[in-house]
Parts: structure tokens; sequence; C-alpha cells
């Protein structure tokens, strides 16, 4: 048996299954579901070594996850109100639109404005895409303890809250949209700035925010302009995961990558997403991001790509004002007014505790000053926290002259 | 920190500027914006459209056209930002483009708050 069928399996199915339960039982009952869809899995790990993989293992799967749902409501007894209930509808709807529905609704739940940011991030990736404690641990670069600690005070507050997972009314959806899309910009940025070394494991997290975000583009309901724009930023990022990959498993800087390694595939459909966006008068951050990462995927370098990436940057810091957008802006000065333009700026930001700040004070002085540049690449380097920013800064400092 | 209002003075308000210059001036504008936000002390700003424009004159309620009264001294835009004390956001002032042009103002006010002064 292929070792990695069932971790395979497992990401892809056992959210489908939890989904489908809850949808069935209620988000009362998330637990029970969970339980449910992990027993499910373990008993393809007890049968399959021995008997053989069946020849359609997800059918096999949604099989066990049926017979295991109606074992555990006739274990509640059958005075309880779900087992009432599922004596009237005893069907478990595992159908490609049963699928499609449950994990809309949890998307909806997840996403509920009573749970903190951080944890709807670690529950989205724990109910939804199937990872592991350990794996969000890794991606969060902190301790299974921690992770378990939030998705269970995010669980009770799902109960105590009395959640449903269910889609929320016509009027309602757009507001809550905009949380969906917040947390699954956020869990695909998790992904792909996070500082956890494991490389595969970061894109399979953006990979997932991807298949989410395009499942809210089937639904009428949810696909909407700034949806829209929301994916075609990330194919755009995505668009670049194999150039940035370098071989000693650092990550290759952007004006370093081999541009002939961007996917050309992946900024087409950003393209043509960024375009089918454009439409009505809705307008998010994640048009002008998606902008931004537009501009940034055209290989060749030219004054129309830096005033527009600068342009949007600063439409971007009145709609909304970041740390990484600020920098982001002052680089793209540089690249149309000069270095010293750029400095004069830059120093009043003020982002003293930022260590990207005095990278880029570095870089812009890198053209004028190497002394300046070396004092502010080494405020960089003592503020770097992994190993990999501090090579890539102390590199920076041994290619001055000075 | 306080907020302060910068409304932007022409001097001339009824000098016709070409599709280019106007162009050119907006792109300065969002550049002057920009930087104030990329240091999280842009608090809102509104263009003012010339096109269109009324005056209301006193006690007669007479209604003119245009934003002019007796001299064409007129107000083009206003924003507001957040500055510890009016000298700084009279530095943010200084880069304003529409200084550009002679004998234009930018004036700084401080936005009154019903509650109590930080």
């Amino acid at each position: 048996m292929d070792s990695q069928l069932v971790p395979h399996l497992f990401r892809t199915e056992y959210g489908k299954i939890v989904a489908v339960l809850v949808r069935r039982f209620g988000f009362d009952q998330v637990g029970l579901a969970e339980d449910i869809a992990s027993e499910t899995f373990l008993a393809a790990l007890e049968t399959w070594p021995y008997r053989g993989v069946p020849e359609q293992p997800v059918a096999w799967l949604y099989q066990v996850a049926k017979n295991k749902a109606k074992n555990a409501v006739m274990r509640l007894g059958r005075e309880s109100e779900l087992a009432e209930e599922f004596a009237v509808q005893d069907e478990i709807d595992l159908s490609d639109s049963g699928i499609r529905d449950g994990q809309l609704r949890m998307m909806f739940a997840v996403c509920h404005p009573a749970i903190a940011p951080e944890a709807q991030v670690g529950l989205a990736l724990r109910i939804l895409c199937g990872f592991g404690i350990e794996e969000i641990a890794d991606a969060f670069l902190t301790n299974k303890e921690t992770i378990n600690k939030r998705l269970y005070r995010a669980k009770e507050t799902l109960r105590k809250e009395r959640i449903e997972a269910e889609f929320p009314g016509f009027e309602e959806v757009e507001a809550r949209l905009v949380a969906v899309l917040a947390t699954l910009y956020l869990l695909f940025s998790e992904g792909y700035y996070s500082d956890s070394h494991e490389e595969v494991l970061r894109e399979d997290v953006c990979l997932e925010a991807m298949r989410l975000t395009e499942l809210l583009l089937t639904d009428d309901r949810t696909n909407q302009p700034q949806t829209r724009a929301l994916l075609a930023l990330m194919c755009f990022h995505a668009s670049r995961f194999a150039a940035r990959r370098g071989s000693n498993g650092d990550m290759v800087l952007y004006d370093d990558q081999d541009r002939s390694r961007w996917n050309q595939e992946l900024v087409a459909r950003g393209a043509k997403l960024l375009q089918e966006a454009s439409v009505g008068d809705q307008f998010s951050k994640y048009h002008l991001e998606a902008g931004i990462a537009f501009w940034h995927s055209t290989p060749e370098e030219s004054t129309q790509k830096w005033e527009s990436i600068l342009m949007l940057h600063n439409q971007l810091l009145v709609l909304e004002y970041s740390p990484v957008a600020a920098l982001n802006r002052t680089y793209a000065l540089s690249k149309v007014k000069g270095a010293t333009a750029a400095i004069e700026e830059a120093e009043k930001l003020k982002l003293e505790n930022n260590r990207f700040y005095f990278a880029l004070l570095g870089e812009l002085y890198c053209e004028i000053d190497h002394k300046h540049a070396r004092a502010h690449f080494e405020r960089a380097l003592a503020l770097a926290k992994t190993e990999q920013d501090q090579r890539i800064i102390q590199h920076k400092i041994e290619n001055l002259s000075l | 920190m306080n907020e302060y209002a910068l409304i932007m003075r022409h001097e001339d308000g009824a000098k016709i500027a070409s599709p280019e210059q106007i162009q050119e001036w907006m792109k300065q504008t969002m550049d002057w914006i920009g930087g104030i936000a990329a240091q999280g002390k842009f608090v809102s700003g509104t263009g003012l459209m010339f096109d269109d424009a009324k005056t209301v004159h006193g006690v007669s309620k007479m209604v003119t056209n245009g934003p002019f009264g007796e001299i064409k001294e007129t107000i083009g835009g206003i924003i507001t930002v957040r500055a510890e004390s009016a000298e700084e956001a009279a530095e943010f002032a200084k880069g304003c483009p529409v200084l550009q042009g002679e004998g234009n103002t930018v004036e700084v006010r401080q936005i009154a708050t019903h509650g109590k002064q930080e």
C-alpha cells in the first residue's frame, strides 16, 4: 500500500466528512463529527494493509463514516433528540452537492465574528482542511498545546454562542462574507509569509486557502467581485512558489528570482479573475492588492510598472494602514523617484521595531552610502528572528564595499 | 494625537487646467496623501468639484453659479490628518501640490472634538 495514500485522503476527505456530519447533526455535535471522521480513517488504517485498498477508497470511507454515524446516534439512546430526528431521516448526504453545501456552511460558522481571528484560521485548518494539530503548530511556529487550547476555546465559543452551521440570510451574507474572506486571506498569508521551514506544508496551507476561496465562487451568494479579487491575488502570489524556493531551502527574494520559473498559467488565471472582479461598484483592498500582485507578476521592468504599483499602494494605505504596505510603498517610490527621495519618506515611517524597515533603509542606502547601509543592515540583523533571515541580511552586509 | 483639517485654497480657482495638468496633479496629490497614509496619519479626505458649484448669498439667499464670491479665491479640497501638534500638521501641509501655485495656501485647523482631549 502506498504509504502516502491515507495521509493524502485524510487531507482531502476528513474536512468533507466533518462538514457533512455537522450539517446533519448541528454545530453542538462538532466533537462527535470529528470523532467519527477520525475513527473512519483509523478503520482504514486497520483494514487496508491486510485486505488491500478498496477499489473506490473514497466511497469506502464515506460508507464507513455513514455506518459509524448511525451507530453513534444509537449509542446516544433512543430517547435523545438526535435519535428521534435520525429515525425520520437517516441519510448522511455525502453527495457532491451535500459536501459543497456542508463546507460552505462550515466556512461561515468557523469565520463567525465571535471567534478570534487566529482561532478562526486554526479551526479552518483543522476542520475544513484536515490538517493535523502538529502540522498547524509547525505552520504557526508554536507548540501543540497552544494550538489545542486555541481550538478548544474556539469550539467552546461555537457551542456557547449556539452558532449554527447555516448559511446566513441574504441580507447578512455580505457582512459575513467580509469576515470569511478576511480569514481566507489570513490563512493564505500564514502559509505564504510564515517563518516555518516546512516549505511543502506552507504551500499546502496556501493551496487549501485557494480551494476554499474557489468553493465560494461556486455559489451565487458568495461569488462576489471581492471574492474573485481575493482569488486573483492568491493566484499571482502562488505563481511564484517554485521561483522562491531556493536549492538550499532558503527563500529566494523577489529581485533574485528566476522569472522564467514564474507559473504563467496561474498569472493568466489571476489576470482573468481580476478582470472579472472589476465589475459593479464593489471595491476592496483585495482589488488593490491583486492589482499590485499583478504588476509584480510582469517580468519586464518599466516605468509604468512601478508607477502603477506606487499608485495602488497609495490607495491601499488610504483604505487601510499597515506597516507592510507602508514599507512596500516606499520601495515602489524608490523605483519611481530614486533612492534619495525614498529615504526621506522612509525615515518618516519610524517603524523602529521592524526588521524589514531597517532592511529597506539598508537597501536604499546601498546606492548612496555604504556606511549608512551597513549601519541599517546591522540593526535589521539584530531584529531578525530566524536563521534564514539572519543569513540573508549577513549576505547583504558582506556584499558592501565598506 | 489630534486631528487637523488641511484646507487647500486656490487663489484663482477659475483658471482652466489642461487634462495633462489635471492628470499630473492627481498623481502628485495621491503621492502626497500616500506619504501621509504610510505614516498611519491619514484620516480622510475629499476633493471638491468645481463643476456645477453654486454659492448661496446671505440675507437675499441669492444663488449664483460657481464657487466664487467677490474674489476668485476658492477651496479645492480638504483632508484630515492625525498629528501631535499644529506644527506637525503644518509639516504635512508643506508637501501639498497645491502650494506649487503662487498665492495658493493650505490652512491648518484643528478639528473640534466633543470628548476629552488626548
